[in-house]
């Protein structure tokens, strides 16, 4: 229990996909004009890594992993392919099911749905999933269960969307400041995000 | 038309100059920061982008009349997903301290966005050798960022540059330290932020 909580909170301000990863930053950059927007696709993306990590995690040690589906074949070189393959899949059913059963939500997240299939964050999540299998169960850091990883995955939208959404908050007022023309848009939005890098690397010595 | 016609040079060089994938366009930057803290994995992860780019370009070119364009994107992402397997295991065999230190960052070029820009917009309808020039020309564009601003950080954050040691040891006898900032991830989106203040107002003032 108390592994999770850690690796949950840990997720979020630590490892964040974008302060420290820099995962997911095209449509962090693309979509963060307003706020509104920015809690839609951050929810859109907490949902679908909420599904993907846990789905790549039983992939990944149930069948591509060493000895698993034939001894002594380590299929894990396959992971691109299949892990984008999942993430392409869940991306297209979420959208179905959104479309049939809400279509208010689905007019609202619009052409953001569609666009989560090639967000590095989601990919990112699946690829640093499989890294974290091998670490010492010991480890903050370890995925040990299928829990672990849904955790991790939720953890990880969470922070994604706290970034967006600040960044939206923060380019709203900024279009009121007086920025250099050249600077104007992406230079200061990029030094902006930068600042606030540097402000949730106070959190790295976090542990619960 | 000739192999080095103005049109081929142009789809060539437009990337390197205004059509600039990362600053002009804002595509690919998410692995462009994360790589970039030492010169050397900037300049393979450089390179690595651009062979996949131009492949996947002449590949998506020369398929581009048969594929059903409602699938079109499934079959983007297979094929830049195998290019990618490829390149990794390649890394893994030759340079495998480079390919610890890229980390995942390998895999993400499959979701780097320079690769779906280009190939929506380039190879889905053009022909197979233009498409590889313009792959060429949009990968060593990205790869010229990382080298520029790999170089920077690593200079000012470890004093050196490819892992040789730059600034003398009598510096360091002086006062001189290193700054540790700019080892750190936040450093990177800020020169990011200065390489594309400078290059604005460059054109800008072209214009």
């Amino acid at each position: 229990m108390e592994h999770i909580i850690s690796l949950f909170f840990r997720s979020i301000f630590v490892d964040n996909m974008i302060f420290a990863f820099f995962l997911g930053m095209c449509s962090y950059l693309a979509v963060s004009k307003t706020v509104k927007t920015s809690l839609g696709l951050g929810l859109a993306v907490t949902f679908v890594l909420t599904v993907t990590v846990p789905v790549n995690y039983l992939l990944q040690t149930k069948v591509l992993g060493d000895g698993c589906l034939v001894e002594g074949v380590d299929l894990s070189y396959l992971s691109f392919i299949l892990f984008i393959g999942v993430i392409a899949g869940m991306v297209q059913l979420v959208e179905m099911t959104v479309e049939k059963y809400s279509p208010s939500l689905y007019a609202a997240l619009g052409i953001f749905l569609p666009l989560i299939a090639v967000n590095c964050a989601i990919m990112g999540a699946s690829l640093f999933m499989q890294q974290r299998i091998l670490m010492d169960p010991t480890n903050t850091q370890a995925i040990t269960s299928v829990w672990d990883a849904m955790v991790y995955g939720f953890g990880s939208g969470i922070g994604w969307t706290l970034a967006i959404v600040s960044l939206g908050a923060i380019r709203e007022k900024m279009q009121y400041g007086d920025v250099p023309k050249p600077l104007q848009g992406l230079g200061i939005t990029f030094i902006v995000v930068g600042l606030m890098a540097m402000a949730m690397m106070c959190f790295s010595g976090l542990n619960i | 038309m000739a192999l080095f016609s103005k049109q081929n040079r142009e789809a060539f060089t437009n990337p390197l100059n205004l059509d600039h994938p990362i600053l002009g366009q804002v595509l690919g930057i998410c692995s462009a920061l994360a790589v970039t803290s030492q010169l050397k994995p900037a300049i393979v992860m450089g390179l690595a982008v651009t062979v996949i780019t131009a492949f996947s370009n002449v590949i998506i070119s020369i398929l581009r009349n048969t594929i059903p364009n409602r699938i079109r994107i499934v079959v983007q992402l297979v094929v830049v997903a195998a290019l990618v397997t490829i390149v990794s295991q390649i890394l893994k065999a030759y340079v495998y301290d480079v390919s610890v230190q890229l980390s995942v960052y390998v895999g993400l070029i499959i979701t780097n966005c320079i690769l779906m820009g280009r190939l929506e917009a380039f190879a889905m309808q053009n022909k197979p050798w233009p498409s590889f020039l313009d792959g060429v020309g949009n990968g060593l564009g990205y790869a010229m960022i990382l080298v520029i601003v790999g170089a920077v950080r690593e200079f000012l954050g470890r004093g050196s540059l490819l892992g040789f040691q730059i600034i003398p040891d009598a510096c360091y006898d002086w006062g001189y330290i290193n700054n540790g900032m700019m080892t750190m991830p936040a450093m990177a989106l800020i020169l990011v932020g200065i390489v594309i203040w400078v290059h604005r107002a460059y054109f800008y003032k072209e214009k």
